[in-house]
């Protein structure tokens, strides 16, 4: 059996046992990578001798009897929004291209003291802008599924490095549905944890009150494992909760017997593939067989999510990203002599800001900014706030009659590279069934519910209350003892990818 | 909902942002589109409703102001455009851009 074969819970058995050693596993994803990379750019840097340093140093303590780590010889993607000492992190941005963070992101850390192997860092929509992966500054990133279609976004090369199997689990960021859209997308499991539970210290900052770090797999259990890994409370994050951690991996026994799951019927209004309807009300059919009850609720609000969302996250990101002034790190511009300027230091601001964000960044710059300004604030910043109190409150009142909310992820499936980077506004609407999530606080994962006629993987979407981390994997593992939508993968793919170096 | 490329040019130097005369046009419609477009929550009746900045009403995390080690010198320098081993290097603060 080849370690791709193995989910990653088997894996990090292996290793313990000694029935797989650490390099042996580290270096057979490694050369997948070197295989399928090329043809798919999920990532931006590959950390070949220090993955296997570590793998080997793993092995060594094994062989003399020393206690491993829990995910030993687990070879991890990191999205490259988190900080690496010793890994360029670039939020795939030519602004930080050459940057060198001086400390590990406390989830990094985490998974480096669980003896987890960095393989490398993943691609990703520049400072987590956008919900296709075309936003990356060194290129999009294919779908497994079909190489013509994007991976979603921003975690695109995360979800794609676990499709391609290039590595068994990767870390992914969500703000408004970056681990959700992308792991419906590419057929993979995708958990947002509760606000909170994850510290965000080292994540490169994009809206505070709405990023989330959370782990995307091939199954719900494989989720369960590496967050029981990294959620915890940092005194690095104030807003990390301080909630105890539970053991998510032996929460999953529990039958769903009457457990509650909330449909919500606006989510089949037009607009809705119809594909991914009848996927989606399959899912809810397998969730009944298992025991739950479905019933219709309310969200009254739902249709003013992206909206309000489009508001609140650019006016953090404007406020955020004002951080990066050529002064301390990232790009410098050099200097050309202008009279528009007022000084040689706010020419050199500008020219450094405008050379190195990209066209969604500046317009989300621009837009945060301009909704912040003096004599707009109220009528758009102050505006977002009240109306995301009145969908927050949606949430406490649907988790009041139902335990869980589910769902379509997102409207489509994978759309074609390029369809919609001509018009901002059609890319801020494939993010309809996920921001309200991050806008509320809550939790949510996605995961595989079948597949559209020419092969596409369908996203099925659970919501739970804050802090419903062991109802969502409880729930989404029952559906893939169920299923087999999870263990399918992309066909042809050896076949397609063409060998690099 | 439209904005004057006067608006726009206005925003940019707030955000410090330099934009060129092309992307100046671009940017002020592509703008347009999406205050229109956020313009919807105008609908909602938010009289007496709060804001809601942060999602789990999180409260101030106070702890006690003891010194700990920090980011040395060097780290805190290691990815800085320029330097001169203490110090970040920036431009004149003051005086015309090109004359320094």
């Amino acid at each position: 059996m080849q370690p791709a074969d193995l989910s990653a819970i088997d894996l990090v058995a292996a290793v313990r046992q000694g029935d797989l050693s650490a390099v042996q596993c580290t270096e057979a994803f490694l050369n997948r990578i070197q295989y399928c990379n090329g043809a798919i750019n999920a990532f931006l840097n590959v950390d070949r001798a220090g993955a296997l340093a570590c793998a080997e140093s793993i092995d060594v303590r094994r062989r003399s009897g020393q206690p491993l780590g829990p995910l030993a010889g687990l070879p991890v993607a990191v999205k490259d929004a988190l900080c690496t000492a010793d890994l360029p992190t670039t939020a795939a941005s030519k602004m930080l291209e050459n940057f060198r963070p001086p400390y590990d992101a406390f989830v990094v850390s985490r998974l480096r003291q669980a003896d987890a192997v960095i393989v490398g860092k993943t691609n990703m929509d520049e400072f987590a802008m956008g919900g296709s992966n075309e936003n990356s500054a060194f290129g999009p990133v294919h779908n497994p599924w079909d190489f013509s279609r994007a991976p979603g976004g921003s975690s695109g090369g995360s979800a794609a490095c676990v499709a391609a199997d290039m590595t068994p689990v990767a870390i992914g960021s969500d703000t408004g549905g970056s681990i959700r859209q992308p792991a419906g997308l590419c057929g993979i499991t995708g958990l947002k944890p509760t606000y909170g539970r994850v510290s965000r210290r080292g994540l490169i900052a994009f809206a505070s009150s709405l990023d989330q770090i959370g782990p995307m797999a091939r199954s719900a259990a494989d989720c369960a494992l590496v967050l029981e890994t990294i959620a915890g409370h940092d005194p690095g994050d104030s807003t990390s909760l301080t909630d105890a951690v539970p053991r998510y991996t032996s929460l999953l026994e529990q039958p769903l017997a009457g457990v509650r799951v909330g449909r919500v019927p606006e989510h089949f209004a037009a607009g809705l593939d119809p594909e991914v309807a009848k996927g989606v009300e399959e899912a809810f059919a397998v969730l009944k067989a298992a025991g739950a009850t479905v019933h219709d609720i309310a969200m009254p609000h739902a249709k003013y999510g992206v909206a309000t969302y489009y508001l609140v996250a650019p006016c953090e990101a404007s406020s955020n990203l004002a951080r990066y002034d050529g002064a301390h790190y990232g790009h410098r511009a050099s200097a050309k002599p202008s009279s528009a300027f007022e000084s040689p230091l706010i020419e050199m601001y500008c020219r450094s800001r405008a050379e190195g964000f990209g066209p969604e960044v500046k317009r989300r710059i621009m837009l945060g900014t301009y909704a912040l300004s003096s004599g707009y604030y109220d009528a758009y910043y102050a505006k977002a706030l009240k109306v995301r109190r009145l969908i927050r409150q949606d949430y406490l009142d649907a988790f009041e009659h139902v335990d869980l909310i589910g769902g379509p992820v997102s409207a489509t499936p994978a759309f074609k590279l390029g369809e919609k980077t001509g018009d901002p506004l059609a890319m801020y609407l494939v993010d309809l069934y996920t921001v309200s999530t991050n806008l509320a606080g809550v939790g949510g994962i996605s995961f595989p519910c079948g597949f559209t006629k020419s092969g596409l993987p369908i996203g099925f979407q659970l919501q739970a209350p804050a802090l419903g981390e062991p109802l969502l994997l409880r729930a989404s593992d029952r559906f893939q003892r169920l299923t087999d939508w999870h263990l399918r993968r992309p066909p042809n793919l050896t076949a397609l990818c063409t060998p690099k170096g | 909902m439209t904005l004057s490329q006067q608006e726009v040019a206005k925003v940019a130097a707030l955000a410090r942002l330099a934009l060129f005369d092309h992307e100046l046009a671009t940017m002020t419609s592509e703008l347009s589109n999406i205050v229109g477009f956020v313009s919807l929550l105008e609908e909602l009746d938010t009289t007496n409703v709060d804001p809601l900045a942060h999602p789990l009403d999180a409260e101030n995390v106070f702890r006690d102001d003891v010194p700990s080690p920090s980011l040395s010198t060097a780290e805190a320098l290691q990815s800085a455009p320029r330097h001169d081993g203490q110090y970040f290097l920036v431009p004149a603060v003051l005086g015309e851009s090109g004359a320094a």
